[in-house]
């Protein structure tokens, strides 16, 4: 293993691939400096600076509305130049590699790529072969990891509840296929929770789970007892037909998030959802648009978040200091 | 004129020879005499071979040339050449070329290939259903007497058991054995890794042990029902040795072989993606390591092979899932196998026969031995040599392995084929 991948020669870090491998501080450093963008998005005109004559591709080999959006806002608010390729439909059914695709963007004198691929291990694969000066910043890589999702949740989870260390945390659904999953339980795992949990059924679980510094649970009633923060994840329609599931019904009756379920969990719990949601298969609309709700204020957060990595990664700076200006 | 290898530390396991002695090869390269020179021969050439170990040419069950039909990955000549520098003097190409090796023209002409180079000894695996396709049979009568020393239907799986179970007696009425990749392909679905901790960690789909184990049960019965002679490639769980061993216990006609990397790696030498470890069957856990370790200590595994499979760069420069597996294993699998000489799990002998008489043994080829009268293809290494892999001692077209920039111990300094010097580290360099 090398953890040098996403840092540079002195220990700063280069590229945003997985948060596995990153310190609580640097955790830390990223969520207080989204803190102070918070702010840049509710200012008449919401820009600073800091990216200024940096050109910013937002390049996605899987279809996504809100990643690639909140990225183009953040960079935008930045200054950024920013172009977005939506290479599923480009040159990759032209039979171009990916390695040739990077390449080509890296001779416009590309400064960070922003990259969702359908594949594990995409973006990594990408940083080896990237120029010194250019950046990456992992989008979602398969299911492998999705790291400024987990830093936005974990963000939200610290503006609602504050200290990590009391809190008991549990995570709901197709832990198998989540990205978003592992990159949660590296982030919550490096910031301390008292504990954390996974609840799904047997055929959503990856093997040696337990490995990652998780509790599996497969009953939801056991899983949410007593928890402080229940993040639900997207089930995807199509796992029906590799009989990892039987029914959207049955899989509703079991994991679907309803008030009843809700009731289990610590008083003012709080119920998060990376999106987009499927009502009524993984969360009940009454959850998901109820007084414990988050899941609007993820979205917002988001761009907080994308905005502190792009500057911390290309800046090299914990202080955006073009933006109080 | 004859050939005389002159003080080496001569070790041919298959007629219990380990010791310091002299080897004599006839004009016409077959072994005249061990230890003393037989009456009347004259040496016109001699090898000295002091401080060298002097063995049977090695005998490689599993490598893939490429050709025909993916001559851009390798060629038979770059191949051969990479085969001998490695000490290998005979080799087994499995049948999934393109086209197949499912006729006896297409046996030959790799066989005629390869000798135009007058290298190594290759030993076709003939296909064991046309075109791989797992529905009809080949006429193995007829690729048997074009040279093929076994029938497999190689990576491609046979999913119906009763065709199986039909190639498995065809080929039991003819006593010719069957090569088996064991794997259930709907248990390995997409997987490209062992189904566990990394693979996890990593996103990456697994491939479950079961995959492995539910394909050996399956083998087992129709073996055991058919009483074909059966021969396990590259086992990779610790639970399918065990149950091959039950099998061998019970009197079945059943080997293994294993490959020199699953000795060696486990998952966790895939990293952040190293796409050098993506292999099938996959690298699997510690205690997986373990079991094939003993297996091999104990006999139930009975060679190492390289599973040689040169790829061009482009071929592992792709995310994890999408890269090509395979390793270009012909080069590291007398150094891998000489660790396991240095990690204290086999003696020199035991490592040698497992590379030599024992394979030999299993495609049924008088080969990997150096009796009076035998064929003289034989290698010389210098067993205290440490050197470091680097691109440019990759002498396969294939430089795609994961064991770039590590240190070895021993190294290959000569290779005779038929008593003709083939390979010299000497002028090589």
């Amino acid at each position: 293993m090398k953890p040098g991948l996403q840092f540079d020669d002195a220990g700063r870090l280069r590229h945003l691939l997985t948060i596995e491998g990153l310190s609580r501080q640097t955790i830390l450093e990223i969520l207080d400096t989204a803190e102070s963008f918070l702010s840049v998005g509710e200012r008449e005109i919401k820009k600073v600076p800091l990216l200024r004559g940096k050109t910013v591709v937002n390049l996605f080999f899987e279809s996504s509305t809100r990643t690639r959006t909140t990225f183009e806002i953040a960079a935008k608010r930045l200054s950024a130049d920013v172009i977005n390729l939506n290479v599923s439909v480009s040159s990759t059914s032209k039979g171009e590699t990916l390695l040739d695709t990077i390449r080509n963007l890296e001779a416009m004198h590309t400064d960070l790529f922003v990259v969702r691929h359908a594949e594990s291990g995409a973006a990594h694969m990408i940083a080896r072969h990237l120029p010194a000066h250019a950046h990456i910043i992992n989008a979602g890589d398969g299911r492998h990891a999705h790291p400024t999702q987990g830093l936005l949740d974990v963000f939200t989870i610290r503006r609602y509840k504050g200290e990590f260390n009391k809190l008991k945390v549990a995570i709901v659904g197709d832990i198998l296929h989540s990205r978003v999953a592992r990159s949660q339980i590296h982030a919550l795992n490096a910031l301390g929770v008292a504990e954390l949990r996974v609840i799904a059924p047997k055929t959503l679980l990856p093997t040696a789970v337990e490995k990652l510094g998780v509790r599996p649970y497969t009953r939801m009633e056991e899983g949410l007892d007593g928890v402080d923060v229940i993040m639900m994840l997207r089930l995807q329609r199509e796992r029906m037909q590799g009989a990892l599931i039987p029914s959207e019904q049955e899989y509703f009756n079991l994991y679907g998030l309803t008030p009843e379920k809700l009731a289990l969990t610590a008083k003012d719990a709080i119920v998060m959802h990376p999106g987009p949601m499927n009502r009524g298969l993984e969360i009940d609309s009454a959850v998901a648009d109820g007084p414990q709700s988050v899941i609007l204020p993820q979205v917002t957060y988001g761009i907080a978040v994308r905005m502190a990595v792009m500057a911390l990664i290309m800046g090299g700076s914990a202080e955006p200091a073009g933006g109080r200006r | 004129m004859g050939l005389v290898i002159k003080g080496g530390h001569l070790i041919d396991p298959a007629h219990g020879v380990d010791g310091k002695k002299d080897l004599f090869v006839d004009d016409a390269g077959f072994v005249a005499g061990v230890g003393k020179a037989p009456a009347g021969f004259k040496a016109g050439k001699t090898i000295e071979a002091r401080g060298r170990i002097v063995c049977p040419g090695l005998v490689d069950l599993r490598a893939r040339l490429r050709e025909p039909g993916l001559e851009h990955k390798a060629t038979i000549e770059s191949e051969v050449r990479a085969a001998v520098a490695a000490g290998i003097t005979t080799l087994c190409c499995p049948p999934d070329t393109y086209p197949v090796i499912d006729t006896p023209a297409m046996a030959q002409m790799i066989q005629s290939r390869a000798w135009r180079f007058e290298l190594a000894f290759i030993h076709p695996l003939g296909a064991l259903t046309q075109g791989l396709e797992g529905k009809r049979l080949t006429d193995m009568e007829a690729l048997d007497e074009a040279g093929c020393v076994g029938f497999t239907n190689a990576l491609a799986p046979i999913t119906d058991t009763l065709v199986l179970r039909r190639a498995m007696e065809y080929a039991a009425t003819l006593d010719l054995t069957v090569f088996l990749h064991a794997e259930d392909p709907w248990l390995r679905n997409s997987g490209c890794v062992h189904e566990g901790e990394s693979g996890t960690r990593l996103g990456l789909p697994g491939i479950p042990e079961a995959a492995e184990t539910v394909a050996v049960a399956r083998d087992l019965a129709l073996i055991e029902q058919t009483g074909c002679r059966a021969h396990f490639c590259g086992l990779s769980s610790a639970r399918a040795v065990a149950m091959l061993a039950e099998a061998q216990k019970q009197g079945l006609p059943v080997s293994a072989d294993v490959t020199a990397h699953h000795l060696h790696l486990t998952e966790h030498d895939i990293g952040d993606f190293n796409t050098q470890c993506h292999v099938r069957p996959p690298l699997r856990g510690s205690q997986d390591r373990k079991g094939l370790r003993k297996a091999l200590k104990t006999g139930v595994i009975g060679a190492i092979c390289s599973d040689h499979q040169p790829h061009e760069p482009d071929a592992k420069l792709a995310p994890f899932a999408q890269s090509e597996p395979g390793i270009s294993g012909l080069g590291t699998l007398l150094p891998l196998t000489l660790r396991l000489v240095d990690e204290k799990l086999l003696t020199l002998p035991e490592a040698i026969a497992l590379l030599t008489h024992k394979p030999a043994e299993i495609i049924g080829v008088d080969t990997g031995h150096l009796g009076v009268g035998a064929t003289a293809d034989i290698c010389l290494f210098d067993p205290e040599a440490r050197w470091i892999l680097t691109e440019d001692k990759l002498v396969s077209r294939g430089h795609n392995t994961p064991f770039q920039g590590q240190e070895f111990r021993g190294r290959i300094t000569h290779t005779l084929i038929g008593g003709k010097l083939v390979f010299n580290l000497d002028s090589a360099n």
